[in-house]
């Protein structure tokens, strides 16, 4: 009798997942787009430059080596073409320029976002998997063990984050000169910057635990962990993709940090931070000592936000703004 | 299609208070718009009700939205809305605000989200009169009483001073209807003013809208996808489907002789009491009215002995027996426990369906949350399908997965949205190492075929599917391990009227060849009336009478089961009049 009014479409097609309509959301925000294009080269370029672990990268220069000083150390880069009236488009012997001691500047600050990424990477991995277990677990099992987890959180999370980096980063540099100092200090910060990405993900559980596919899935027959990790866990994954970028932007701010204050990465080894520590009397005589590392954590910084951003609007498009103007015509 | 009404009653004949030439609304979504209603023309004259009338997405809110001018920014409006002769559209936002509130009042569907928490209602009414006619303080104090004892609040003073939680749902719809009428709008707008109520309530509201109309004087658009409310109020009805008005006109003539195939298709799908499936199927029609009747003549005395009619003994091969059941709440130190569930007793045989009715909060929910295993019961014994599962530990609950299934109330909530529809649907079988690969396979299209959905379908996701559609999917999903019980928990409340009437055939032909115990779970006791072979009703945690489909709508032996049936309102003008006027006489009984 009713058969006419529910009108079911019945077209021949596979559906779209979640996932790829975000991923179509996503590629459309272009600044995103532009910016994991941009750290996705500055990786590339540091690691193909300086090379990894005995492998030597296709610099010819190390970061340690020492060379004679050619110009005062002035950058031999050249962009102006010689059309434009300039010199042409060269890197020259320093395309970076050296150091007061005639270390090739291009190596070094390679050498340092290498060492800055590895951090953010390792920081950004450990600390989104301890954050989304504890705070999964919190949230799933809720009364004693939320209680018992989150008062652990609370009791990170009143320790103010620099005195951890400087003991943090004090052990690191101790134990730097057995293991690759970056990969202990990734580590050891990851241990404790996790807290905000657990609280997220516990909020976030204690809304889809009440949904009812959760039900649903527990008459079917799901144990706990099936209804953790692959129910409420999927659901919850955009809070942790973003929480998760935005804690990697910060880790490598917080890396610069330490660099800066001298603990962290340590010599003859260096970090971002460390290069502009060391040369912020130079200022004034060699500029660019100081621009190339700045320029770099501002780029990083910067290009991981926005991907942050982009992420975000990708998995929650009801808070993108409206553009009047921007719309065609009526959809007939 | 542009159909005016026609003046057809001259008395009130005077100039239309609202009048809508050629509307439109349409929304910008992605990089287009998307019109949401169309080419909406209709007046409407004091004293006047007009009901708009339409499933979801037919554009009924939106364009009542257009003339308060709260639509979202990404939004536009097109064609003239004329408020007594003046042009509403284009006006500035400050003359829109004197507008609002003064001229043009909402009546909303959620009382408890449109009156604020934080401010008693007193204040919120005293508000609206001082912005807009510059009362003083006292004056406002006292034009607030009088409102709150005109929407017949039982203590005006003391709900003055209440904040929205304190009062219960029906007298805070009372409150939001004194605050709507604190200007004497010319244009009262009722945006579903009694959906999120229970129907014994609805009853008392839809009551009090009547007599404020006779009271005010003032036009009413009355904006619902509920024939037996529209029935039971309108003057003039306005159909609309797609965005567009497919049919207007008087409300006799809408619901006697309606012209539009889709009007047709929208009233037949109304579940009707007492009528079982619909109303071409007489064979077990039951005149309620007269029963009704009957125990008014009766009167309450007799009610008092037969209150609880006892339940037959549950055979010991029941799908489902529960005695003397209770659930409790929140016992936290020295709160005391809530009993949502106290001593019910219930049993059901294989192969039948007991349709559990009850309003909200009355513990209905917890019932069919007891069954599947979901909520543990604090007294007595619940025997499910053979097993006892009254202090069940998680190894007891897994077996019995296999031998029960929920479907839940909403759809958009009870399927992962990460999931496809095949995965949905063949998880339980996976657990249960039934079927995998290639097998679950087929076992899933099996099932999509079983309710008629295309095989297609599986690799779908939920956001893909319309309402009644998810439902299906949840439904093949509780019956993919053949359940000896299903446990069905408001299956089609979230849904429209016409997809309501499908899902409802769908489950009663699955029931039919599958022969599974059903528990179904409903507030419509009309939606019961289709389904149940017997029916139980649930008042505060307590059945107060159970027996056979004929026995209680035919007999209703409990006065609030009596109170139930004549609060539903009958989707058709005369019958409904006459059918106030029984609650009426009803309820005066009781007071008496």
């Amino acid at each position: 009798m009713t058969q006419v009014l529910e009108t079911e479409k019945k077209t021949e097609q596979v559906g779209h997942s979640q996932a790829r309509l975000i991923f179509g959301r996503f590629v459309e925000h272009k600044i995103a787009l532009v910016s994991i294009l941009i750290v996705a080269f500055i990786t590339v370029l540091s690691w193909s430059v300086v090379g990894v672990g005995s492998i030597p990268g296709w610099w010819h220069l190390t970061y340690n080596q020492l060379n004679p000083l050619i110009d005062g150390g002035r950058p031999t880069m050249s962009v102006v073409p010689q059309w434009l009236g300039g010199e042409g488009v060269f890197l020259g012997e320093h395309p970076f320029g050296q150091d007061r001691i005639g270390k090739d500047y291009f190596a070094m600050t390679m050498r340092g976002i290498q060492n800055s990424l590895t951090v953010m990477f390792i920081v950004g991995i450990l600390a989104t998997v301890i954050g989304t277990v504890i705070g999964a677990v919190a949230g799933y099992y809720r009364g004693v063990i939320d209680a018992i987890l989150m008062r652990f959180t609370d009791l990170i999370i009143i320790i103010p984050v620099i005195v951890i980096g400087a003991l943090v980063g004090s052990i690191a540099s101790t134990l730097g000169g057995a293991i690759d100092g970056p990969v202990i200090l990734g580590i050891l910060l990851g241990l404790f910057t996790w807290t905000t990405l657990a609280r997220l993900v516990r909020g976030e559980f204690f809304t889809l635990r009440e949904r009812e596919f959760v039900e649903a899935a527990r008459v079917a027959g799901a144990s706990d962990a099936r209804i953790i990790f692959k129910h409420i866990l999927p659901n919850a994954i955009g809070v942790v993709i973003v929480a998760a970028t935005l804690l990697m932007a910060g880790a490598i701010l917080l890396e610069v940090a330490l660099g800066f204050l001298g603990l962290g990465v340590r010599p003859p080894d260096v970090s971002l931070g460390r290069l502009i520590s060391e040369n912020q009397s130079s200022f004034a005589h060699r500029p660019w000592l100081f621009w190339w590392p700045g320029l770099f954590i501002i780029t990083l910084a910067l290009c991981i936000n926005f991907i942050g951003d982009g992420l975000r609007d990708a998995f929650d498009p009801r808070q993108r703004r409206f553009r009047p103007r921007r719309q065609k015509k009526v959809l007939k | 299609m542009t159909t005016h009404i026609s003046v057809t009653a001259p008395e009130h004949g005077t100039a239309p208070v609202l009048e809508m030439i050629k509307v439109g609304v349409e929304f910008g979504v992605g990089r287009d718009w998307v019109p949401a209603a169309k080419n909406l023309s209709y007046s409407i004259r004091r004293g006047q009700i007009l009901a708009v009338v339409g499933e979801s997405g037919s554009g009924k809110s939106a364009s009542s939205m257009a003339i308060l001018d709260l639509l979202p920014r990404n939004s536009r409006v097109t064609g003239s809305i004329k408020l007594d002769g003046e042009e509403l559209r284009g006006l500035t936002s400050g003359h829109m605000r004197q507008v609002r509130g003064a001229k043009v009042a909402a009546i909303f569907q959620e009382p408890m989200t449109a009156l604020n928490p934080v401010f008693t209602i007193g204040f919120q009414i005293v508000e609206t009169l001082r912005v807009h006619t510059g009362m003083r303080p006292i004056d406002a104090r006292v034009r607030a009483i009088e409102l709150l004892t005109m929407v017949e609040l039982p203590d005006p003073e003391k709900a003055y001073n209440s904040y929205p939680h304190q009062l219960s749902g029906g007298q805070r719809q009372r409150a939001m209807i004194a605050q709507a009428l604190s200007c004497d709008p010319m244009l009262l707008i009722a945006d579903e003013p009694t959906t999120a109520l229970d129907v014994t309530v609805q009853a008392e509201i839809l009551e009090l809208l009547r007599d404020l109309r006779d009271k005010l004087n003032s036009a009413v658009l009355l904006i619902t996808h509920d024939m037996g409310v529209v029935a039971d109020l309108a003057d003039d009805i306005v159909v609309m489907k797609d965005g567009e008005i497919v049919e207007a006109g008087e409300v006799h003539q809408i619901f006697s002789a309606p012209k539009h195939p889709y009007t047709r298709a929208l009233l037949a799908a109304v579940p009707r009491l007492g009528f079982g499936f619909g109303p071409d199927d007489a064979t077990g029609a039951i005149d309620v009215s007269a029963a009704l009747m009957e125990a008014l003549e009766q009167g309450p005395v007799t009610t008092t002995d037969r209150t609880t009619r006892a339940d037959r003994p549950g055979s010991p091969d029941a799908a489902l027996r529960m005695d003397d059941i209770s659930v409790e709440f929140g016992q936290r130190r020295k709160i005391k426990a809530f009993k949502a569930v106290d001593r019910v007793s219930l049993s059901i045989s294989p192969g039948e369906v007991l349709g559990l009715v009850g309003e909200s909060g009355s513990g209905k929910t917890t019932v069919g949350r007891a069954a599947v295993g979901l909520q543990p019961i604090s007294e007595g014994s619940l025997i499910v399908t053979g097993r006892d599962i009254s202090h069940a530990s998680s190894k007891d609950l897994r077996g019995l997965r296999r031998r029960v299934g929920i479907v839940f109330q909403d759809p958009s909530s009870s399927l992962n949205p990460r999931l496809s529809i095949g995965d949905s649907i063949g998880e339980p079988l996976k657990l249960a190492g039934e079927a995998r690969g290639k097998a679950l396979g087929l076992r899933v299209e099996e099932l999509l075929d079983s309710v008629q959905l295309p095989r297609s379908y599986r690799n779908r996701y939920p956001h893909e599917l319309s309402g009644g559609q998810k439902q299906r999917v949840g439904i093949a999903r509780a019956l993919s391990l053949s359940p000896l019980l299903l446990v069905a928990d408001e299956p089609t409340s979230a849904l429209d009227v016409s997809v309501q009437a499908t899902v409802l055939t769908l489950l009663k032909e699955l029931q039919e060849r599958m022969k599974f115990a059903c528990l179904f779970i409903s507030h419509d006791l009309a939606v019961i009336d289709i389904m149940a072979d017997r029916i139980a009703v649930m008042h505060k945690g307590r059945i107060v009478e159970t027996g056979s489909r004929d026995d209680v709508l035919r007999a209703p032996a409990n006065p609030y089961t009596q109170r139930l049936i004549a609060a539903i309102p009958v989707p058709d003008p005369d019958a409904q009049r006459d059918r106030r006027q029984l609650r009426l006489a009803l309820m005066r009984t009781a007071v008496d």
